[in-house]
């Protein structure tokens, strides 16, 4: 599963049960199939218009991580 | 619909108060509305209570028959409103749907919260229960990051820049120093804010409304009897709420929220006015970036022109159209489910001319934009004089 950043933040404060992860990257993430979701990042953080690709899904959260770009070749 | 009036306002200062209970607080608010029209619990036909979290705040259950025998509200409906962030706003609007339907004569609405004796952590979490808790809050999003990538793409779209998010803060800033119920009363420089500690990116510190304590109440009336409680009327030209999804990822364009504008459109045909005629608003400034947003989805400034406007002082205390002059959720304060109803009172008080150091010279229609969540439900009042 793949597609690109809609939009993404790096949380420098969370909540109680997500602490011990930070600083993290979250990210909404327009999907190929025209679907779009909230999502961890993982790896180097991403930004507006970077494809990224389903790495890992945990507790029921997709994460996803920067894809090199055909494209661009960046 | 039965024309409708508010009689009477009254709050408690919004802050961090160890020694107030939410029931404190929220008597607190009750009285001083009463007593400032000059009404006695025993005429208040029904009681509704905004209020978003006082289970996971304070434990309390139960809270508007709680507060209302309190205030002396005796055998008459007490319920309690619940639309996170709009929980009085949307008290407001079924109060006012209730007399202007000829249901009751006399409605108090009030709104409450408790939240500072909590640890921030535990705040947030509680906050974030607002939002999609299977999708989005699950993946770790908490209100700043979702209002950070609002912003993110607010800026990709329309070249916002850090440094008018940043002019919200400081404009809040001048203003709350004025108010005296405000919970932090300082000015700050534009240096200062682009220099406060990163919550999520863009968002800083100085980005962020405040955890507070607080109360406010409006008491509502037939129009036709205001005249019995107050010589200042304030008449409520137009209300309306709207609703929208609760995931961010739902929606098809997070720049701009589609329940404001429905509301808005509603409020604006209901007192037949157009966004210029407006000549003060309280807008809900959860983060900067939701208060550029409003001034867009409202209609004062056209799509992606809200941060030039705000930073060229459009929106100042001497602007061309002041906005927060209360200080806004930056400064004033933001005890969630008082802050509809509080900037409800703010904005009566400006109609009223009673506003002091922070007083508006053309004051004659006001607007307020009271936002849950990221979007999901939002309510607009018109009040005239």
């Amino acid at each position: 599963m793949s597609g690109r950043v809609y939009s993404c933040t790096t949380l420098h404060a969370a909540a109680e049960r997500f602490e011990k992860d930070l600083p993290f990257q979250i990210a909404i993430i327009d999907l190929e199939d025209g679907r779009r979701l909230t999502a961890r990042i993982t790896g180097p953080s991403v930004k507006i218009g970077d494809a990224v690709k389903l790495v890992d899904e945990r507790d029921g959260v997709s994460i996803f991580t920067r894809q090199t770009d055909a494209a661009t070749g960046n | 619909m039965k024309p409708v009036a508010i009689v009477g306002v009254g709050k408690t200062a919004f802050g961090a108060f160890a020694d107030k209970s939410i029931l404190d607080l929220a008597v607190e608010a009750g009285r001083k509305c009463l007593e400032n029209a000059r009404a006695a619990p025993e005429q208040v036909e029904a009681f509704y209570l905004g209020n978003f979290a006082g289970p996971s705040f304070v434990g309390q259950n139960h809270l508007a028959p709680y507060v209302g025998a309190a205030l002396g509200i005796e055998g008459a409906p007490c319920t309690r409103f619940e639309a996170a962030c709009a929980s009085s706003g949307s008290a407001f609007f079924h109060a006012f749907s209730a007399v202007a339907g000829g249901v009751y004569e006399m409605v108090l609405v009030a709104g409450v919260e408790k939240m500072t004796s909590q640890p921030t952590a535990r705040v947030t979490e509680i906050l974030a229960s607002a939002g999609d808790l299977g999708g989005e809050v699950k993946a770790g999003a908490t209100f700043p990051s979702m209002f950070a990538m609002i912003a993110r793409r607010h800026m990709h779209e329309f070249g916002t820049r850090r440094e008018h998010l940043a002019a919200v803060a400081v404009k809040n800033h001048a203003n709350g120093a004025k108010n005296p119920d405000a919970h932090m009363r300082k000015t700050i420089t534009l240096e200062q804010a682009l220099a406060g500690r990163m919550i999520a990116d863009p968002l800083t510190i100085y980005d962020c409304s405040l955890v507070s304590d607080g109360a406010a109440a409006v008491l509502l009336c037939a129009a036709e009897r205001a005249g019995e409680f107050t010589t200042k009327p304030i008449r409520v030209l137009g209300v309306a709420q709207a609703s929208d999804r609760l995931a961010l990822a739902e929606k098809k364009d997070i720049t701009t929220f589609p329940a404001l504008r429905r509301a808005a459109a509603k409020a604006y045909q209901m007192a037949r006015l157009e966004p210029r005629e407006i000549d003060l608003a309280e807008l809900h400034d959860c983060f900067t970036i939701a208060e550029i947003i409003a001034m867009e989805d409202l209609g004062f400034v056209p799509r992606g022109e809200g941060g030039p406007a705000v930073a060229s002082g459009f929106s100042a205390l001497s602007g061309e159209k002041p906005i927060n002059t209360s200080g806004g959720l930056k400064t004033k304060g933001h005890p969630v489910g008082a802050t509809g109803v509080g900037q409800l009172c703010d904005l009566a008080l400006q109609l009223r001319c009673e506003a002091g150091e922070r007083q508006v010279a053309r004051a004659s229609v006001g607007l307020a934009q009271n936002l849950g969540g990221s979007g999901a439900t939002c309510v607009v009042t018109i009040l005239g004089r």
